[in-house]
């Protein structure tokens, strides 16, 4: 409550302030083409009817392209205001080209904690460019009519997963698990970091790579491969040519009794299908391990040096990092989790779940989002190619460690302390 | 015609027919996929793609989408725009080009018709960020003028090195003969050569409207406002992060595949008029 | 022979080389030139010579990627001149065939492929050539080959081809158009002249129209060639950027995307990617200039 009259009175006074002239308008860019409708119908006008005077444009550019159109424009200087960040490098880059403003001493930012900012600063942690919004968790749905018919429930262990799935294969009616190799991104962002942490042990195996006292051919990263070097038997047929898209709508159709999933999931298969479904968390590799999700920081936002209505967006800014917005944010984007501190109840059950999670295991973001993919080879590149070939069966979890680390060694060296 | 012949004649077209006709069925067999599945729900595309929509499958809801949303007719608008500018700016600058590098002599004719092929060996894209530069510095940004401008300087290589073929084809007798008679060269230009190669116009019409109608890239970083937004631009915002709005995407495009195959079959006749003509003069 | 040029050249040349020069030219050549420039991790740039040209062709990383995406460049041109030009050819020829009914019809369906746009052929082609949703299988089945049938798009050895397939299907029309135009330009008297003497249809192709445009064919080559090394589209639009099965369907010009613009957490070096362009530009240019010296001179001394 003290941040939010903390904020309203910044509000107040940025407003006082503000150059009249200008007339307040603001121009998001984003990569979310999914949200604009929520962004124009919900969002922005609950900012507007705490904030008139202002007026918000969002603007989505397709994912794929986000990235390339937005360094453009802003080489140019013809970006919006309001920035959507990227996490780690892709922003860090931004930021140190001089695009970003630097957000630092703002009292907004203190209602994140270390861990969500982490992904908007630079490498000191002394300079923050973006103000954290969303979190994603990964995690696994299942399909509950196809449980309730073959007597499964959501695997504890490991054990217990390839027991269920050996169970559905032998049925011969559903696809154990909806996942394909076409994209390439879902192999690495949903499954390698999605079932890894239980094996790295989250944040400490991670930290352990970066500061060079584990290597990726040690048991604790081999052995992730060596889990998803076995699931072939359990994917469709010709799942070497099935897309992202395949995989959901495979499910969607009640089809696949397994789907690797991120928490953006939800929205699609929620709103297309009417689809019951329930999620589990990866399982943990002998009863009784300690759980790890990967707790990704995935979406912030900043503001653009070159706008000519920097006062306003302030204002935005720390209205992105009220309450309110978490609030709204969390439960209009299902999926999406605020990063803040505060508690937001979450009313959709299926994300509710997820969040929960959060309670029983330990949180990590995705291995190597933070510096290990700075280097040529890209090891964010880098993974979504050994995992994808790693399914495919063309390389075994032994050379797949070995390009990793082979790939990192060529440029990383470890300056010991982070 | 005796009756072998006229058999071997018969032969003839039907092999002549089954061939074209064979092709032409793998042309429309994927278009027509496009086009069934853009009036079937999503669940209906993927349950059973080859089958006509159903009583349950049916949906008109993508071309609702499509058509309801009011800035699609905007987005037309301005697509027909950019398209018909750049077009005839490149056809009428490019022949004129053309025949000042066929016809005229002068210092550095051959390099320039050098310099201007280049720009075929080079995507334009390369220069992406430079031009965007020199828009914002022109003030140029989100204005269809600037596609026009970057639409026109793609095509003209390709155009001048086309229509500079055919203009060297022109009957130096007629040139002459106007000349002759005290004829301007720019009446010589406009009345007596662009007629003549209105055959090469037509064919340099026809595939170079088509990579500006369907170009995403330009409008995205030069005129990504709603203002200035073309139909291939608009329907990538049904593309969503990770789940694509198929209905949509695929009304979209198919709606957007129509005029530009009404001004394909208005250019591929003057062609083939032109064509005739010529051959029968 | 050549008119003298006045200030009436002047006029017809200047708008076209003004805007070209303002609008592409200059552009490209400014980024081309910060091929000779590196950017350090800051961000800045410093000119550094000949480095990333080295850099390029010496590092192991770097230079496996091009070597790859020029293999892969050669493989789908080849599949382009074996399949697209021949079969362009075939049916301009028999389009151009006096008498053929419904000609127009025909050709507004054979080009309606190169109308579409890449996102359209995408998603039909990955819908039809999907293993989940069966259609070539099923139709493959008809034939009773549907063991043959495999993921093609998604393995290493037959996702290339298949885009290249599905390259061509797009844009056979262009080639065709192209052919036709020049085929029906053949005046009427040196057909009907061969056929007086006696000749039959195919060697009235095979002696008269064929080396009538093989100066066209020539254009077409090159356009082809040029076209394809620029290639860049149908591969974003169906594999995204990165190319895969594990880069099996790389091609030059999706190198160069995410080298300039960088790809996910990759950030993008304009200095490399400017680098790239310039040795991609350099191929290109060797590759139309060995055609022209070597074989187009030949074609035209035939058909002249």
């Amino acid at each position: 409550m003290n941040s939010l009259l903390r904020t309203t009175t910044l509000a107040a006074a940025a407003l006082a302030c503000a150059v009249p002239a200008l007339a307040g308008t603001l121009t998001i860019e984003s990569w979310r083409t999914d949200d604009k409708t929520l962004w124009d119908t919900v969002l922005l006008p609950a900012f507007t009817k705490t904030h008139p005077g202002i007026t918000v444009k969002f603007v989505a550019t397709a994912p794929p392209e986000y990235n390339s159109v937005v360094a453009a424009r802003l080489a140019s200087g013809s970006a919006g205001d309001l920035v959507t960040c990227r996490p780690f490098d892709v922003s860090l880059d931004l930021y140190k080209k001089g695009h970003l403003e630097k957000l630092n001493g703002n009292p907004a930012l203190n209602n994140f904690p270390d861990s969500a900012k982490v992904a908007w600063q630079s490498d000191d942690g002394k300079d923050t460019y973006c103000v954290p919004m969303a979190s994603v968790i990964h995690g696994f749905f299942y399909n509950k009519k196809i449980f309730g018919e073959l007597g499964l429930k959501p695997p504890a262990t490991e054990a217990d997963l390839f027991a269920l799935l050996d169970k559905v294969k032998a049925s011969g009616k559903y696809v154990p698990m909806a996942l394909g190799t076409a994209d390439q991104w879902d192999t690495s962002q949903v499954v390698f970091t999605g079932i890894g942490p239980n094996y790295w042990r989250g944040e400490e195996g991670r930290k352990a790579l970066i500061s060079g006292k584990a290597k990726f051919t040690d048991p604790q990263f081999l052995g992730v491969w060596q889990t998803m070097a076995k699931f072939p038997p359990y994917l469709s047929k010709g799942y070497q040519a099935q897309t992202y898209g395949d995989s959901q709508t495979l499910f969607a159709s009640g089809k696949a009794a397994v789907f690797p999933a991120g928490s953006w999931d939800i929205q699609f298969f929620q709103k297309e299908t009417g689809l019951d479904f329930g999620a589990f968390p990866p399982p943990v590799r002998k009863a009784g391990d300690p759980c790890y999700i990967s707790d990704h920081t995935d979406i912030g936002m900043g503001i653009n040096t070159a706008s000519k209505n920097k006062a306003d967006a302030k204002v935005f800014l720390d209205w992105i990092a009220s309450k309110e917005f978490a609030d709204l944010y969390t439960n209009k984007v299902t999926g999406f989790f605020s990063l803040s501190k505060f508690g937001i109840q979450v009313q959709n059950p299926v994300a509710q779940q997820m969040v929960g999670w959060r309670t029983q295991c330990k949180s990590t973001i995705r291995l190597n989002a933070q510096i290990m993919s700075r280097g040529e080879p890209s090891m964010e590149n880098e993974l979504w190619n050994v995992n994808s070939q790693v399914l495919n069966g063309k390389m075994t979890p032994q050379q797949a460690a070995e390009r990793i680390q082979g790939g990192f060694d060529k440029w990383y060296h470890p300056s010991g302390a982070n | 015609m005796t009756t072998p012949a006229r058999i071997g004649a018969i032969g003839r077209t039907a092999l002549v027919h089954l061939t074209l006709g064979g092709y032409c069925l793998l042309v429309l067999g994927p278009i027509l996929l496009v086009i069934l599945n853009s009036f079937k729900t999503r669940a209906g595309i993927f349950d059973a793609p080859l089958a006509l929509p159903t009583h349950d499958t049916l949906s008109v809801a993508g071309y609702a989408r499509v058509l309801g949303d009011a800035a699609m007719g905007r987005m037309f608008l301005n697509s027909f725009v950019v398209t018909g500018l750049s077009l005839a700016l490149i056809l009428l600058l490019g022949a004129m080009a053309a025949w000042a590098l066929t016809e005229y002599r002068f210092f550095g004719n051959r390099l320039l018709a050098l310099f201007l092929a280049f720009g075929i060996m080079v995507p334009i894209r390369l220069g992406s960020v430079a031009i965007l530069q020199e828009m914002v510095a022109l003030d140029l940004v989100n204005t269809l003028t600037a596609l026009v401008l970057v639409y026109i300087a793609q095509g003209l290589p390709l155009a001048v090195m086309i229509l500079s073929e055919f203009v060297a084809q022109v009957p130096q007798e007629l040139k002459d003969a106007a000349r002759c008679d005290g004829v301007g060269e720019f009446r010589i230009f406009f009345q007596v050569v662009l007629p003549l190669i209105r055959p090469a116009v037509a064919t340099v019409a026809v595939f170079t409207m088509v990579p500006i109608w369907n170009d995403l890239w330009f409008p995205l970083i030069l005129a990504p406002s709603e203002q200035t937004q073309t139909v291939t631009l608009g329907v990538q915002q049904f593309v969503g992060q990770f789940a694509t709005d198929w209905n949509a995407v695929l009304a979209a495009l198919s709606l957007a595949v129509l005029p530009i195959l009404v001004l394909y079959a208005v250019f591929s006749r003057q062609l083939i008029r032109g064509i005739t003509a010529g051959a029968v003069k | 022979m050549k008119q003298k040029a006045g200030w009436p050249a002047i006029v017809f040349l200047a708008p076209a080389l003004i805007v070209y020069t303002a609008f592409s030219a200059w552009p490209l050549l400014a980024t081309l030139r910060l091929g000779l420039y590196a950017t350090d991790d800051a961000g800045h740039v410093a000119f550094a010579g000949l480095a990333n040209f080295h850099k390029l062709l010496f590092d192991e990383h770097w230079w496996g990627a091009f070597r790859n995406a020029m293999v892969n460049n050669v493989e789908f041109f080849a599949i382009h001149t074996l399949v697209q030009n021949p079969v362009a050819l075939l049916l301009a020829a028999l389009l151009s065939l006096r008498g053929v009914r419904g000609a127009p019809a025909y050709r507004t369906v054979l080009f309606l492929p190169t109308l579409l746009s890449v996102v359209i052929i995408g998603f039909a082609w990955q819908l039809i050539l999907s293993p989940l949703w069966g259609v070539t299988e099923k139709l493959m089945g008809l034939v009773g080959l549907a063991d043959h049938f495999g993921p093609w798009l998604g393995q290493e050895d037959t996702a290339l081809p298949t885009i290249a397939l599905i390259s061509v299907w797009q844009f056979v029309g262009v080639p065709l158009m192209l052919i036709y135009a020049a085929l029906i330009a053949i005046p009427e008297e040196v057909v009907e002249a061969a056929q007086v003497e006696g000749a039959g249809p195919w060697r009235i192709f095979w002696r008269i129209r064929l080396p009538l445009i093989l100066p066209t064919l020539g254009l077409v080559n090159i356009l082809t060639f040029v076209g394809n090394f620029n290639a860049f589209d149908l591969v974003y639009a169906v594999k995204g950027a990165l190319a895969g099965p594990n880069f099996a369907s790389d091609l030059l010009g999706t190198l160069f995307y995410r080298t300039f613009f960088g790809y996910q957490s990759e950030v993008g070096s304009a200095t490399m990617g400017a680098a790239l362009a310039t040795l991609m530009f350099f191929v290109i240019l060797a590759g139309v200039g060995l055609y022209f010296f070597v074989i187009q001179r030949r074609l035209q001394r035939v058909a002249g």
